[in-house]
């Protein structure tokens, strides 16, 4: 079944990319948010982090006629999310490059475990890599998004 | 008044005399502690905008009609290019130019390491650009690489002359040591893999060129790329407004670029070069490997009587060989001290500076020297170290501007006292322990730097200075000065930096410089301001001058009178108050570096060889902290960084070829959130008193130079084997605890010999 319509973020976009082109490529290039970052575009890192129906994926290694009539939410679509305030709060970023996808990783954790332990949070949030090393924060940012 | 003086500047370790001009009203230093702003707690100002992913890094850039470069790279590590023809390439789909050696000076047709540049091609799409690179016909002649350091230095294979410096006389520091180490460290090649990749967008306009960047440097990117391309300095504009990461790595322009550039200017149009995750791993720079071949003397009390260090630093194709004898000059009160550095120029990726370069390496050699001297003296290891506490610069003799070593060795002590319950942790075959190691770095900064302070009629104020925040926290930085001198909450203040036409001078971003060299100018504008602020106050409420200051948003006067200051700045209408600041000079004759102490516990499995990090704490003393907040976030940082380059990151070569085998995020190992242990960070906060209107010094480097020798020193005092070389694989774990076990062995053997020979 061919779906010529992508949703993001509880809109609907015209899908018009090219076979072979990644969710990432679409998302970032073809609608301009640049929310979600590539980092190394072979999944190896978590920046690229979206929600596929609340599912967390690597969008840089999906390609976007595979997305089908799944919603697709990404940091665009978490603008008001709790986790924000929390990671500034927290102060769980520093080059902030990594972050929009640690916060979708995030989101998924905590729509699953409202009150993740620390231990959930490392398990879950371990595909995420930050090479400033904003961790112990993130992990504080995480286990205090309801204050 | 503009005032011209000569000073020197230091950036990670080199020292350079300059004339500059400044043109700043001495200010006295603000009391030391936790002030208004200054001192206290305060999350990112940008920190909503890049959480909610609305923060535009170079990476996100997108202009009309721009076109995306790819680059044809060496596969071998030294080869010629007997044959190019890039006629398929241009001939593929979406493609509109090529570059060929040649055409750029970052182009070769004899590359001298795995990954370097030989050709680039621009399209429409990424994917266009790289598939048309497949078409390359490249006809190569292989050539033998130079991979074997130590081979390097003995043919004399070297990026620049041997490194020699000695102070005393070491062989007589040798004949009055009542005991001797000597030992050879080696430390491997590590990646900076910052998130964000290198990369650049180039724009022609009118013979002006506007360079979007990810830079650790605006201003030496715009007088690089304004030199190389014989352009007045005012017709480059450098941008970089937000930026993913460095680490000692974007400093310069790089020839991403020189691509992007010449590409754009053959095209007309705006051209991204971005490296790829791969490419970025191979030339974008590295921590170079290096062997250190250590000997410490000391007499039976432990006062050090020599040392001397034989470093071999594999800088690589190109790239400058850092100062890893740099913490065996600085750290120590030893007279007789010999530091010899050679960089071996190899057929290798060229290094770049990566946080605290040469002091990193350097510090794992000598800190893990120290304490198998102190295991052979039976002394205990923070007792040698304070027994050696050097209370000048013994390099050139002159005063610490502050030096506050012995404070954090003071709070270490509570810490340390924790060594025996940590040990006695030890189960079945998981032994713990815990070990310390120093740090010492440079981190005063110098001028010159600028900021200006712009204040407008609704009393709000923006610093404006074509800085850059790396990550670090900067922006937040300035903005807590400019509040706390204008007597202002934060979010009155916004920050305007990254633009080089928007702005003044500022300095780098490394070397741990960027508070220490811009907070002062920051401070000096925003006084400036409130200056002027304070004179129309004066004319306003007919008071004098003295009696007036601005605090807490008001105008307040000796005798009690408090008006808001927007009552005076209403005044101004469409007009603004307009303050400007420099940085002044570095205290004369005087040595600015930073001090610190990290105690790391860890616990070994003696039968696997895994170790596991579980507790670190950090005591530095980088005078007055402005952001307790994000500094701790910066320590964290470091320390993790630390634990990777200690445990688990190595850049690993074919060694017959000397390809790059650890391209990928997969194969290179960065540490994840699980692998973090708990980390406290102290800090002695207070004021270097000689230094500018702050006496702030930086904090981006110094977390990490001791975190893998204290990690090495945890490892012998749970197991008793010398951990002598990084990455501490269980390989490595397993290699120290077997020759641990020999040694022991032998030693009971003689002591059995000894028995018998006595009885
Ligand atoms: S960018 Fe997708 S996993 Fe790294
Ligand atoms: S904050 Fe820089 S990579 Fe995570």
């Amino acid at each position: 079944m061919a779906f010529d319509e992508l949703r993001v973020n509880g809109g609907s976009y015209p899908l018009a990319a090219a076979v072979g082109r990644t969710l990432a490529e679409t998302l970032r290039e073809d609608l301009g948010l640049t929310g979600t970052k590539v980092a190394c575009g072979e999944g190896h890192c978590g920046a690229c982090t979206v929600l596929l129906d609340g599912v967390p994926t690597l969008s840089c290694i999906t390609l976007v006629h595979t997305v089908g009539n799944r919603d697709v939410t990404t940091i665009e679509g978490l603008r008001e999310h709790p986790l924000v305030a929390s990671f500034v709060r927290a102060d769980a970023l520093q080059c902030g490059f990594c972050t929009p996808g640690q916060i979708v990783s995030a989101a998924a954790l905590v729509a699953a475990i409202p009150s993740p332990t620390r231990e959930e949070v490392r398990h879950a949030m371990s595909g995420n890599l930050c090479r400033c090393g904003a961790y112990p924060k993130i992990e504080e940012a995480v286990v205090t998004w309801q204050d | 008044m503009a005032r011209l003086i000569r000073t020197e500047k230091e950036v990670e370790g080199h020292y350079t005399e300059q004339w500059i001009v400044v043109d700043e009203d001495a200010l006295d230093q603000w009391p030391a502690g936790p002030l208004q702003t200054v001192g206290k707690p305060a999350p990112r100002v940008d920190g909503r905008e890049r959480a909610r992913g609305e923060a535009t890094y170079t990476a996100d850039i997108q202009l009309p009609g721009m076109l995306h470069a790819a680059v044809l790279r060496s596969p071998h590590a030294r080869a010629r290019v007997r044959s190019l023809s890039l006629s398929s390439v241009l001939a593929a789909p979406g493609v509109r130019a090529v570059l060929e050696p040649g055409d750029s000076h970052v182009l070769t047709d004899e590359p001298g390491y795995h990954g370097a540049a030989v050709a680039a091609v621009a399209a429409d799409t990424f994917a266009q650009a790289r598939a048309a690179l497949a078409q390359a016909a490249v006809e190569w002649e292989v050539l033998e690489p130079l991979l074997d350091p130590d081979q390097a230095v003995e043919k004399g294979s070297l990026v620049s002359e041997p490194n020699v410096s000695e102070r005393g006389a070491t062989e007589r520091g040798v004949s009055e040591a009542e005991a001797v180490v000597e030992a050879e460290y080696r430390t491997q090649t590590v990646l900076h893999n910052s998130l964000e990749t290198h990369q650049a967008v180039c724009v022609w306009e009118s013979g002006r060129l506007d360079v979007y960047i990810s830079t650790q440097f605006l201003w030496g990117v715009r007088a690089t790329v304004a030199e190389q391309l014989e352009l007045p300095p005012d017709k480059v504009r450098v941008v970089c407004n937000f930026m993913g990461g460095g680490f000692g790595s974007k400093n310069g322009p790089g020839e991403y670029t020189f691509i992007a550039a010449e590409l754009a200017r053959r095209t007309g149009r705006p051209v991204r070069c971005a490296l790829t995750r791969r490419e970025e791993n191979l030339a974008t720079g590295n921590r170079n490997s290096t062997i250190q071949r250590l000997t410490a003397g000391a007499r039976s009390d432990g006062t050090l009587t020599v040392l001397k260090g034989d470093y071999v630093n594999s800088v690589g194709f190109e790239g400058w060989s850092p100062s890893t004898g740099g913490p065996m000059e600085l750290l120590y009160a030893c007279e007789n001290v010999r530091v010899a550095e050679h960089g071996a120029k190899l057929n290798t990726p060229p290094n770049a500076a990566f946080r605290a370069p040469g002091f990193v390496e350097g510090t794992f050699g000598l800190e893990c020297l120290m304490d198998e001297l102190a295991a052979r003296l039976d002394l205990d290891p923070l007792e040698l170290r304070m027994r050696n506490y050097a209370d000048s610069d013994l390099v050139d003799g002159r005063p610490f501007s502050s030096k506050n070593l012995l404070e954090c060795y003071r709070r270490a002590q509570p810490h340390w006292a924790r060594r025996e319950e940590v040990r006695a942790r030890s189960q079945g075959p998981w032994k713990h322990g815990m070990g310390l190691a120093s740090q010492v770095w440079y981190g005063g900064g110098g001028p010159p730097s600028y900021a200006w302070v712009r204040v407008g009629s609704d009393g709000r104020v923006q610093v404006v200075t074509a800085m850059q925040d790396i990550g670090t926290g900067s922006r937040t930085a300035m903005a807590q000065i400019a509040a706390e001198e204008l007597g202002l909450s934060l979010d009155r203040i916004e920050v305007s930096l990254g633009d080089t036409s928007r702005g003044p001078f500022a300095s780098i971003s490394a070397g741990s410089s960027t508070i220490p060299s811009m907070g002062p100018a920051v401070r000096s504008a925003a006084a400036d301001a409130a200056r002027q602020i304070v004179e129309i106050a004066a004319q306003r409420y007919h008071l004098e001058e003295r009696v007036l200051s601005l605090r807490n948003g008001h105008i307040v006067s000796a005798d009690g009178g408090s008006w808001p200051i927007e009552e005076i700045t209403e005044l101004l209408g469409e007009g603004q108050i307009l303050g400007k600041g420099a940085r002044g000079p570095n205290p004369t004759g005087m040595r600015t570096l930073t001090f610190g102490v990290q105690l790391a516990e860890v616990a070994v499995d003696i039968e696997t060889g895994e170790v596991l990090v579980d507790r670190i704490v950090a005591i530095h003393d980088v005078g007055r902290v402005i952001n307790p907040l994000g500094a701790s976030s910066q320590v964290e940082g470091g320390i993790i960084q630390g634990i990777g380059h200690t445990l688990s990151e190595d850049r690993l070569l074919d060694p017959g070829t000397g390809t790059v085998l650890t391209q990928t995020l997969d194969a290179y190992k960065l540490p994840t959130i699980a692998d973090v242990p708990e980390i406290v960070a102290e800090f002695v906060d207070r004021p270097d008193e000689h230094l500018t209107n702050l006496g702030s010094k930086g904090l981006g480097e110094p977390p990490i130079i001791p975190t893998s020798a204290a990690i090495a020193n945890a490892i012998r005092d749970a197991t008793g084997a010398n951990v002598r070389s990084l990455p501490i694989t269980r390989e490595e774990m397993l290699r120290a605890l077997r020759a641990a076990r020999e040694r022991e062995g032998l030693e009971r053997t003689a002591e059995t010999v000894g028995e018998v020979r006595s009885a």
